[in-house]
């Protein structure tokens, strides 16, 4: 296809906002690519593990890559329930935050006033590390789900709206005159003219408030309470458990790129057609 | 020369004293100003004039989605208000929706209007105008050429009695063009839907239409009305013809003295 020509050599190349990544790519030279992108990985983990061992670097400063993966064979049983935990705090937060930071766009920007009002305050929510509330959200709820999940809902949802609501403002005056022309209500253009249009944004915006939520679970676990991979984090670090520490991290690392790769896959389903 | 457009009996449509005008910054702007012809039910006119003309403005108050400031439009006789289920628009660009496929894009008026698709009539469609076997293709997989054919289809898909369209072929190269010219000729001839074509190009408008409308620059108005008495399929043989020649230099000339007489009262449309 001419698409995938065009797009031949430029890769994802982690542009969040940009929705080239959702571009419909296929043919050998992606297959190319992610055999040499596997391959580094080899590399780099065998260089490591090489490196590690023979400089006699004690696994309580940098474990090798073999005592990683022990340490995750080993423990993953009891990491597992964490895993459990953090993923109910970053789906409920972000189910919540998403589905407001959705709904609140698509109403306020059907106004350009109040959008011009509101604005400024939900700039205010994305710059602000919503990290930064945990303390004050524990001393309110205590120490279990609920400051998590308010915290991740903080955190994705302005993100999710600042995005949607930049898809939701790009009317093309022609398309809208189309439908118009046939009789379409308000309710008819938003469905069939400006949701499908600001799709790909709000793909974006969930994408990115996905992440953001992930990033404030973890970091809210590492704040207060007895559960969750951030509390494992924190915990084998104090017990200078590095092969435990790493697994985690890899854990997340695994965590966050599904989230990338969920994301991706939907947009190449639904939202191609931008590329 | 030029019939008196109110003799026609049966007017489709009757643009009568259609001004508009828009609020600037610098004060009102007037876009369009007592413009009154007749487009009778099966006639093909063109409307050609210096940029800026009103020519566009004056189509979007025929389709009823941009209305009028001064004056009124009719079809069949009745006030044009708002948008009108027989009144098809065919875009400047193709304005397709980019997240569907052709079949789907061509699908949407039905969809809006919560009608069922004459299938028939669509297959026709798209075998007439080439298309056939690009159902599944998205917008960006055509062409330009394809892309506004797939519009026409769908202008067409709801069978209107009238369609509009707003330089539809601007953005192709010649050689299209003059096809999609050719195309716009026999679907004329196949359904007899009235047309009021925008166009920037004499000879395409002198290929389609019965009659031309010059209009004159801002304030937009009627500067003439030239009859096209050629007959029909207009082929390279008669478009080579003198009395085309002849045409199209009044046109081009009524044009030239419209943007000299920038402002004057020498057209014969109030």
């Amino acid at each position: 296809m001419a698409s995938s020509r065009k797009t031949r050599g430029r890769g994802p190349d982690g542009q969040l906002a940009n929705m080239s990544a959702f571009a419909a790519r296929s043919g050998r030279s992606t297959q190319t690519e992610v055999v040499v992108i596997v391959s580094v990985a080899f590399v780099i983990i065998a260089l490591a593990e090489l490196l590690l061992r023979a400089m006699e670097v004690p696994h309580y400063v940098l474990p090798p890559p073999s005592a990683i993966g022990a340490a995750f064979l080993t423990d993953f049983p009891h990491i597992l329930p964490h895993l459990g935990h953090t993923l109910v705090e970053l789906l409920g937060g972000f189910a919540i935050g998403a589905s407001v930071g959705l709904i609140l766009a698509a109403v306020i920007t059907q106004f350009p006033f109040v959008e011009k009002i509101i604005t400024p305050y939900i700039l205010l929510l994305v710059t602000t590390p919503m990290l930064a509330l945990v303390p004050l959200l524990i001393l309110y709820f205590g120490f279990g789900y609920t400051p998590r999940i308010i915290a991740v809902a903080l955190a994705s949802g302005p993100m999710v709206m600042i995005n949607s609501a930049t898809g939701f403002r790009r009317v093309d005056s022609a398309k809208i005159d189309l439908a118009r022309s046939y009789g379409a209500t308000t309710l008819q253009i938003f469905w069939k003219i400006r949701a499908p249009m600001a799709l790909p944004m709000i793909l974006v915006g969930l994408m990115i408030g996905a992440i953001f939520g992930l990033l404030t679970a973890v970091g809210a676990e590492m704040v207060g309470g007895g559960f969750g991979l951030g509390n494992r984090l924190t915990t084998y670090s104090s017990m200078i458990q590095m092969p435990q520490f790493f697994a985690v991290i890899i854990i997340l690392s695994v965590l966050g790129t599904l989230i990338y790769v969920i994301f991706f896959l939907i947009g190449k389903k639904w939202a191609s057609w931008e590329a | 020369m030029t019939p008196d457009p109110k003799t026609r009996a049966t007017a489709k449509i009757r643009v009568n004293a259609a001004g508009k005008s828009y609020s600037t910054e610098e004060g009102a702007l007037d876009a369009l100003e007592d413009c009154t012809f007749e487009i009778a039910a099966n006639e093909v006119v063109s409307i050609v004039g210096p940029s800026g003309c009103g020519k566009t403005t004056l189509l979007w108050a025929m389709t009823g989605l941009h209305p009028l400031t001064a004056g009124e439009i009719t079809l069949d006789g009745v006030p044009i208000t708002g948008p009108h289920p027989d009144i098809g628009i065919v875009f400047q660009d193709a304005n397709l929706l980019p997240w569907r496929n052709l079949d789907a894009n061509i699908r949407f008026p039905f969809e809006i209007t919560r009608s069922r698709p004459d299938e028939a009539w669509i297959r026709h469609l798209l075998e007439r105008v080439g298309l056939g076997g690009f159902e599944k293709r998205m917008p960006r997989e055509l062409s330009g050429g394809m892309q506004q054919r797939a519009s026409i289809v769908r202008a067409l898909a709801l069978k209107p009695s009238v369609l509009l369209m707003d330089e539809p072929f601007g953005a192709l190269d010649t050689f299209t063009r003059e096809d999609m010219n050719r195309l716009v000729e026999e679907i004329w001839m196949e359904t007899h839907t009235t047309i009021a074509f925008i166009t920037h190009s004499i000879e395409e408008a002198i290929l389609l239409s019965d009659r031309v409308i010059v209009m004159t620059g801002r304030p937009g108005r009627v500067m003439n009305i030239h009859d096209v008495p050629l007959p029909r399929p207009r082929d390279a043989e008669v478009m080579a013809s003198r009395a085309v020649f002849d045409l199209t230099n009044a046109i081009k000339a009524d044009i030239v003295s419209g943007q000299v007489a920038h402002r004057a009262q020498n057209g014969n449309g109030g």
